[in-house]
């Protein structure tokens, strides 16, 4: 035990030393740390670390230095601190961001300079298409994948009308978007909801519940979508019409939604039950590490950007000034994802699968995702042509 | 027609909820000339201590009156070790002491029950839609969240208005100097309307909770709708509080039911539904820009001094 005080003594000491430029990996990690969504944060974070463990917390023979910034969920909170990490701290990589208005306020800092931005969740249209750079890569996907994934369900449930209902930013406009991209069947009503302040529903579940829609689909992140199911079951339509979902309910939000989240169907590339050595490690080594956790697609995404940026470190020895190399190996993908393999498209969007997922009873009796059925095999974005990148 | 209805309930039942939080601002800042922002973290706490005195004693009714019991002392300890010492000072002190507040409340919130915030279920009686009229069903939980605020408005109308207490509360706001040099025990009077201010906002914090969720922060945005409500119903005015609470809850939820609508008469479908909730939440604020203009006393000013 005093050894191990020691030790601890011994590396916080070492870090506080200024390390010369190219001794270690520097990476920036951008995320929300306060406030209602911290949760989601704290998650990204202990998934990041958990992967630095794995990797012995080097990368190339290098030792790894992580700096963690808080954007308060706020764009312009966001830009700073990524200035911050690219023009004070100097970082190799800048990885993060879960809200696509902190990331598109952020882009064009870490463009310019030339620093490789690897987003673990925000996966706004315009990053795909028009914004896309060789600097940029993501672990996650573009907005629009999953609720696509979630209207091609709804086809073959044969759901025939729909009302969307979403928050009024960047990610909730693509949400919609998605859906209705390969929503077959009429989509009677859209409402958009003050993003992030308000958390109360009951005008727009009065409109969809007279809408006579056959089904509702929202997408409402964090502890939006525990409020969002909450009013959605007292308002006594849980049984009436039923609700499909993205990014709503996840291993975070579950233990607050409870039994308002049983049969609500959702889609995903990440469910924690995916059958692949390189998850079952992870979703494991979480839950010991952080007891009374459990990893959720945000994490995962995190994990899978700790060994993309050390598959780019490894292919270049450490020597982190060789950009146009470590660009060649981020884009063949060459490490071992949690979600299973998967190939990079020329916008640096992964091109993968979606997954039903569905709440069930676990082993321990506790609420948990588990995945049902591929929905769509090798699913690229919509919006990869609109990339200028070769 | 229906639709209307039910979308009138809507705001009448966030107007209700405004207003008790409201009613308790305007008594500490019209009476006891005291801005206290940590209001919001009463209604916080009200709604942690709910979930947590629910889950402990399995009866949602019991849970509910402990915690409406446990914010009362809170507030009256509170007002006792920390605020009266600032009732002389600068507004800009107690702006700044009570920001501090804030800041302490949520960190102790984060250090006794955790950043990921709670769950108050409710019991199944409560979680059925009731039919009001043929045709319009409502859920029985906001139905009775209308019941209870009005209750305790009507409550707080015959105390302010009809018992000796009411009396000296409505003096206090009028000349606070007066009373005292009358011989009221002054001190005491604004512990109990502070104790009574902190109840109100811990009622309002608790009876949210299971619609929304319990979380770190959860009093910081719905503070500035109540400030917003006292602005415009007149400070220390507890009929304008009610008033103008009820005004801006309809304003609000008429406004996002039927803004979009309106909005995509004349413009296209795309920009009215992204227009529409920008617009909609500034109603509000275009609302209290007005009333400070026209009326920059209020709409209901309590008596003059």
């Amino acid at each position: 035990m005093k050894k191990a005080f020691w030790l601890a003594g011994a590396a916080i000491l070492a870090l506080a030393q200024p390390a010369s430029a190219g001794d270690t990996i520097k990476i920036g990690f951008v995320s929300t740390f306060s406030g209602p969504t911290a949760v989601i944060g704290n998650d990204m974070r202990n998934s990041f670390e958990l992967a630095l463990d794995h990797l012995g917390r080097k990368m190339g023979g290098k030792p790894v230095e992580v700096i963690y910034e808080d954007d308060g969920q706020k764009p312009d909170v966001g830009k700073q601190k990524t200035e911050k990490l690219i023009q004070s701290d100097k970082v190799d990589f800048i990885v993060g961001y879960i809200w696509s208005n902190v990331l598109l306020a952020s882009l064009k800092t870490a463009v310019d300079s030339k620093t490789f931005l690897i987003s673990a969740n925000a996966g706004p249209s315009q990053l795909a298409g028009e914004l896309c750079s060789p600097y940029v890569f993501s672990t996650s996907w573009q907005n629009d994948q999953t609720p696509q994934a979630v209207g091609t369900y709804m086809n073959q449930k044969g759901v025939k009308s729909v009302f969307l209902i979403g928050p009024n930013y960047a990610a909730g406009k693509d949400m919609l978007a998605g859906v209705k991209s390969t929503f077959k069947g009429q989509v009677v009503g859209e409402e958009y909801t003050v993003w992030p302040s308000q958390l109360d529903f009951s005008a727009e579940l009065t409109k969809a519940k007279n809408s006579k829609a056959e089904s509702i689909f929202v997408f409402y992140p964090g502890a939006a979508g525990v409020q969002f199911l909450n009013q959605y079951a007292q308002a006594g339509i849980k049984g009436q019409i039923p609700l499909y979902t993205a990014f709503t309910i996840d291993e975070l939000s579950l233990p607050l939604q409870k039994e308002n989240a049983i049969g609500v169907p959702g889609a995903q590339q990440w469910v924690n039950d995916l059958p692949n050595a390189e998850n079952k490690k992870f979703v494991e080594d979480y839950r010991k590490k952080y007891t009374g956790l459990r990893p959720t697609f945000y994490g995962a995404q995190s994990y899978d950007a700790v060994n993309l940026i050390n598959s780019a470190v490894v292919a270049v020895k450490g020597d982190t000034s060789k950009k146009d190399e470590m660009k060649a190996e981020m884009e063949k993908a060459n490490f071992k994802s949690v979600r299973g393999p998967f190939k990079y498209g020329k916008n640096h969007i992964p091109v993968q699968n979606f997954y039903l997922q569905d709440v069930v009873k676990d082993a321990d009796g506790q609420l948990s995702l588990k995945t049902v059925a591929t929905i769509v095999k090798d699913d690229q974005d919509r919006f990869v042509d609109k990339c200028p990148m070769k | 027609m229906l639709v209307l209805v039910e979308q009138s309930l809507n705001g009448l039942q966030f107007g209700l909820l405004l207003f008790l939080l409201a009613a308790g601002l305007t008594l500490v800042f019209g009476i006891m000339d005291f801005v206290n922002l940590a209001h919001g973290s009463l209604y916080m706490m009200g709604a942690y201590f709910a979930a947590t005195f629910v889950a402990w004693t399995n009866s949602f009714v019991l849970g509910i009156l402990l915690a409406l019991g446990a914010t009362l002392l809170l507030g009256i300890l509170l007002e006792f070790v920390a605020l009266r010492h600032l009732y002389g000072r600068d507004h800009l002190d107690q702006v700044l002491a009570t920001f501090g507040l804030i800041l302490f409340f949520n960190d102790a919130v984060r250090l006794i029950w955790g950043p990921a915030g709670l769950s108050l279920p409710l019991p199944s009686w409560l979680t059925v839609p009731v039919q009001i009229v043929p045709g319009v069903f409502y859920p029985a939980y906001r139905l009775s969240i209308i019941v209870v605020a009005l209750a305790v408005a009507a409550m707080l109308y015959i105390v302010v208005m009809r018992t000796r207490i009411g009396m000296l509360i409505r003096a206090g706001a009028s000349n606070r100097e007066m009373i005292g040099a009358l011989g009221i025990n002054i001190k005491l009077l604004f512990t109990l309307v502070f104790g009574l201010g902190a109840a109100l906002a811990g009622l309002a914090g608790l009876m949210q909770a299971p619609i929304l969720t319990v979380q770190i922060g959860m009093g910081e945005n719905i503070l500035i709708l109540a400030f917003v409500i006292i602005v415009i119903g007149g400070i220390g005015s507890i009929r304008g509080a009610f008033l103008a609470a009820i005004f801006v809850g309809m304003i609000d939820t008429l406004g996002r039911a039927f803004l979009p609508d309106l909005l995509r008469t004349v413009l296209s479908s795309a920009a009215a539904s992204t227009a529409a909730p920008a617009l909609s939440s500034m109603l509000i604020y275009l609302l209290m820009a007005i009333v400070l203009v026209v009326r920059p006393e209020g709409l209901f000013p309590a008596a003059k001094r």
